[in-house]
């Protein structure tokens, strides 16, 4: 998938879960991710947030941890 | 008449009514009926028939051909029976001497003015007026043709027949009116009409669009269909065939019945058409179809349909049809036609092949929603148990995944809350995103004729539906939104009931979470989301949008009703739960009348969410991360089951363009032609190297496939649908497959070509492994669906005879959840460049991709799919009324011609996407919901100029679809 798309889908996913009450919107991101998003697209997430994962936003990098 | 397995179907002469028991005698038997009841019903009941030829059952008595006549002990004179309601002790005579004389002289009149054609009259057999002049016992016609209707000679003939044989030069009788056949499927001949307007009646009870007239009074009054000028086809007519099947004589004929002659056998069936599911008697003679009924104990439809399922089947047997599979060994080159085995051999071996090389995750599956849910779940199987993963999807993808989502998270289940039933006791209906008198035109006519009766419409839509004003029904309110501020509006309508104190807070105490209605309330209290504040964002008039708040809010049961205008957008399922959070908040949940209604697009996307195409879950919504789930799985078919989600269509699509998904077996869809972003689509599908597609016509997806499988039409198979009220409905095969095997047998045919080794012989079976495995369906079986023609799911021990209403007591997932639904503007903004926005839906005549109806005659309504703009936009373009416009967006161009109509507002263009040429999904984008990935239909900023005819591309897409679809025929 293009890297631009990736980060656009990620993002969008942190934007809702931002708005919801807790603290725990960064696994909730990491949740539903795991939940709809094929290991392929997972494993290209990792490897371009660990290429620095420019454009994505802080909950996305944050919920990369628990992915 | 024919046969039909099953129910009484007589026509009772009045509707059936609910009521206090009352006792009578008729002819001598004791009746015992609800109050309210004709005596002409009662009558039926103890199995006497009243001769009648104004009154029917479908249609509300009128007591005008005076037919009907009876004796009641204690009354003076004849009452006519079907409008005489019953009381206790009634002693009623249906056949005394003084009324056989009556209607045998009425009888004499009508025929006086009726040509004596019987013998060769389309109706022969099926006419009421030639069944009644035999249950009277008219032996002659005493009268001497004077001033009639019939004979156009004016000669004095008695029939026809004789009148062309005397025929002189020129019209001889003015008052002689030549048959009217400009609609494609039935004709008007106004000369057999005995003028007891059923049909006017049926066009107005039933069908609610009021097209037809009675002009004229006594001896002069005739049927008229729109206004002086116009004939069937001009008129508001939109076909339904209402009128036809209500008419008693030939006047109102269907076409085909008068080309093939009566049929002598039925079966019950349902649509294949859209989402509410309709039940049919086709009627056939031989295995020729000569005509579909709606059937009158359908549950969806109580006896009414649209022009689509009842007249628009002749693709079925359409020269296009492909009955020979094929294969080929790259997209460039022709077809070849080879036998069953070959295609299969060749197709298994490719994707096994493709397996070895790229893994065992580089190929999938894509089922369909328009086949049935056997056909579904085998499909599913096969991704899951035979290639051995999760990479199946479907095309409700791209339409109804956010419903599944958001209703979901806040109730626990993916599905609406009603049975259409439920309209006829709602008091404020809002429908937002949706149309449903051209996507859903039966449960259109059933809103309508309950807004007719007093409830109040709200609708909420960028577009002036048809709704928002038609013949005696007005909305109380239409919010116009701009595209893509669905959540915008929704909540700030939260706003108004929250801050105004319009919430049913013991409703919420005892259903929901309070706590989660708290953290609500304080966000949606928040005056930046109030309707004011959003006014310029939205471009909905604050004091309308406050109005219809209250409105939803304190009139009475209210229901919502939403389509594809909510779940296509980036926020779509956030716009979902928004709606859910009204309903929740108003208490409008868990009885008749309320509830949250997703109006589904095609006749099986419930089904086929609720089969498992979906990659991330099995049958019945369980994610495949589960281990339970994946062991009843796993005990069934013998295989382990992946318990990592698979990949979306467009994710599919995406890994193929990078190399990783190179094979794809497409069930009855057109993902090229349906699908956003047509190039992202033909260079994913041009990137595999098998793509199968197993469909009735070679469709666009076709274009780039390499195995070619022909399908079977819903008229030729065995199984069931499940509509938008999670009706479980029969299809059954009404004739045998012209391509050799029903779809389901095509797909047991694939796996076992790969080694699967499935062995069912009839989808009943398939539905008990459905049921087996399925909580929800535990108790469906193919037994009690002929048994009580049909069931809502949840099917099991708690509801044996299935669940009309959802989360009457409780929700499914416990107590019901608020979620706070922030508004986040698409991505996909106008300016300068691209300064309109454009959105899309469908019409009445045509569906979805238009494979279907495009081959009927239902294209004498949509040639062409036209781009809708205000004038103010065309005037300050140089744009005129049929001009062709080009129309482009980031994505791509392509044109059309205009229509300039102010049903949109300005800044706001509008199309519908049945035409393969048209290719509006050249220019829609490939945004879509955060939650499911369901494309951004709805929302595609564009800019519209001049131009003068088809684009380069699509004449190159024309030219390179010409070239992809020559065949070499098998010696
Ligand atoms: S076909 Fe339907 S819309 Fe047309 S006149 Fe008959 S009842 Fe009315
Ligand atoms: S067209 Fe048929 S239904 Fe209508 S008034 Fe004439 S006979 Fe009756
Ligand atoms: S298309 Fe829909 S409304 Fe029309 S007959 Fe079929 S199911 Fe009924
Ligand atoms: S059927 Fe009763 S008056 Fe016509």
């Amino acid at each position: 998938m293009a890297p631009e798309k990736m980060v656009h889908m990620a993002n969008q996913i942190a934007v809702f879960f931002r708005s919801q009450p807790g603290d725990d919107q960064a696994e909730r991101v990491a949740a539903h991710i795991k939940d709809f998003w094929e290991p392929r697209m997972r494993e290209q997430l990792r490897a371009y947030i660990a290429d620095g994962g420019e454009g994505l936003d802080d909950l996305v990098h944050r919920a990369a941890l628990s992915l | 008449m024919t046969a039909t397995m099953g129910l009484d179907d007589r026509d009772m002469g009045t509707p059936a009514r609910e009521g206090a028991p009352v006792r009578l005698t008729i002819d001598g038997f004791s009746v015992t009926v609800p109050a309210g009841t004709s005596v002409m019903r009662a009558a039926a009941e103890v199995g006497l028939s009243v001769p009648k030829l104004c009154a029917t059952d479908s249609l509300e008595a009128f007591g005008s051909c005076r037919l009907c006549v009876v004796e009641i002990d204690g009354r003076r004179g004849t009452p006519a029976s079907c409008t005489t309601p019953v009381t206790d002790g009634m002693v009623v005579h249906t056949q005394s001497e003084r009324v056989r004389k009556i209607r045998k002289g009425v009888m004499e009149l009508y025929v006086s003015d009726h040509p004596l054609d019987c013998l060769t009259c389309a109706a022969n057999g099926d006419c009421e007026l030639q069944d009644m002049a035999g249950a009277v016992g008219l032996r002659d016609v005493r009268y001497t043709p004077g001033e009639n209707h019939y004979d156009p000679s004016g000669t004095g003939a008695r029939s026809q027949a004789e009148a062309r044989l005397r025929m002189p030069e020129g019209e001889a009788n003015p008052r002689y009116i030549a048959k009217d056949a400009s609609n494609p499927y039935f004709t008007y001949d106004p000369s057999k009409c005995i003028v007891c307007s059923r049909c006017v009646r049926a066009c107005e009870e039933v069908q609610g669009t009021f097209a037809l007239t009675i002009e004229g009074r006594g001896f002069d009054s005739r049927v008229k269909a729109g206004a002086a000028s116009d004939d069937f086809f001009s008129s508001d007519c939109v076909s339904c065939g209402a009128c036809v099947q209500a008419c008693p004589t030939a006047t109102l004929q269907e076409k085909s019945v008068a080309a093939l002659g009566t049929p002598t056998r039925s079966v019950v069936t349902t649509c294949a058409y859209c989402g509410v599911g309709c039940s049919f008697k086709a009627e056939l003679a031989g295995d020729t179809l000569v005509r579909m009924e709606p059937y009158k104990h359908g549950k969806a439809n109580r006896g009414h349909s649209c022009v689509k399922g009842r007249f628009a089947y002749g693709y079925a047997s359409h020269k296009d049809r492909i009955l020979s599979p094929m294969i080929r060994d790259s997209v460039d080159e022709p077809w070849r036609e080879v036998s069953w085995d070959e295609a299969l051999t060749f197709a298994a071996g490719r994707l096994r092949a493709i397996q070895e090389r790229y893994g065992q995750k580089s190929i999938g599956v894509i089922t369909s929603s328009r086949c049935t849910n056997e056909e579904t779940f085998l499909v599913q199987k096969l991704a899951r148990a035979v290639f051995g993963n999760n990479n199946t999807d479907t095309c409700a993808r791209v339409c109804h995944s956010p419903t599944g989502y958001g209703l979901g998270q806040t109730f626990g289940t993916s599905a609406g809350t009603q049975d259409f039933d439920s309209v006829e006791h709602t008091d404020t209906v809002i429908v937002i995103g949706a149309n449903p008198t051209d996507g859903h035109p039966v449960f259109a006519s059933r809103l309508k004729k309950r807004l007719r009766a007093g409830a109040k419409l709200i609708v909420i839509d960028p577009r002036r539906i048809d709704l928002v004003r038609s013949a005696h029904v007005e909305a109380a309110h239409h919010l116009p939104l701009r595209p893509g501020t669905n959540v915008a509006v929704v909540t700030a309508m939260a706003h108004v009931i929250v801050t105004e104190r319009l919430y049913d807070e013991a409703f919420i105490r005892a259903r929901c979470d309070w706590d989660e209605f708290l953290h609500f309330a304080e966000f949606v209290s928040d005056p930046a989301r109030g309707p004011e504040e959003t006014e310029a964002l939205t471009g909905v008039p604050a004091a309308d949008l406050r109005a219809a708040a209250r409105l939803y809010a304190t009139g009475g049961n209210g229901a919502i009703y939403y389509g594809l205008g909510v779940t296509e957008h980036s926020q779509g399922s956030t716009t979902v739960m928004g709606i859910a959070n009204l309903a929740m908040l108003t208490g409008n949940i868990g009885r008749p009348g309320v509830g949250v209604n997703p109006l589904r697009g095609q006749n099986n996307v419930q089904g086929s969410c609720d089969m498992g195409s979906f990659p991330h879950e099995l049958p019945g919504y369980r994610h495949v991360k589960n281990a339970d789930v994946r062991a009843i799985f796993e005990a069934a078919w013998g295989v382990p089951i992946d318990p990592e989600p698979g990949l979306r269509i467009p994710n599919m699509l995406d890994a193929a363009v990078g190399g990783t998904f190179k094979g794809l077996y497409c069930q009855g869809e057109d993902i090229l032609q349906s699908d956003p972003d047509t190039k992202h689509v033909a260079s994913g599908l041009a990137a595999m190297e098998c793509v199968i597609v197993h469909d009735l016509f070679l469709n666009e997806t076709a274009n780039y496939a390499h195995v070619f499988l022909p399908g079977s039409t819903f008229l030729e198979k065995d199984g069931t649908f499940t509509n938008a009220e999670r009706r479980i409905n029969r299809v059954r095969e009404v004739m045998k497959p012209r391509n050799g095997y029903a779809d389901w047998e095509v797909t047991q045919r694939l796996a076992n070509a790969m080694g699967a080794g499935w062995s069912y012989t009839h989808p009943a079976e398939i539905m008990a492994e459905i049921a087996a495995t399925t909580p929800s369906f535990a108790g469906v079986s193919y037994e009690l669906l002929d048994e009580k023609g049909s069931v809502q799911w949840p099917v099991g021990d708690a509801s044996p005879e299935g669940t009309p209403i959802m989360h009457v007591d409780s929700f499914v997932r416990g107590r019901g959840r608020f979620i706070v639904t922030d508004y986040v503007a698409t991505d996909e903004r106008t300016g300068a460049r691209f300064p309109l926005l454009l959105t899309t839906g469908r019409i009445l005549s045509q569906y979805n991709v238009g494979a279907q109806t495009r081959r009927t005659e239902n294209v004498a309504w949509h040639e062409e799919d036209r781009l809708e703009i205000h004038p103010h936009d065309a005037e300050v373009r140089g744009i005129e009324d049929g001009d062709w416009v080009k129309l482009t967006s980031r994505a791509g161009e392509t044109s059309m011609r205009a229509l300039l109509t102010d049903r949109v507002g300005p800044g706001v263009v509008y199309t519908t996407f049945h035409h393969p040429r048209t290719q509006a999904n050249v220019i829609t984008t490939d945004f879509s919901d955060w939650a499911t990935n369901c494309p951004e239909y709805k929302v595609t900023a564009v800019q519209v100029g001049l131009s003068n005819g088809p684009t380069d591309w699509q004449e190159d897409y024309t030219a390179q679809a010409e070239r992809s679809r020559r065949i070499i025929a098998a010696e």
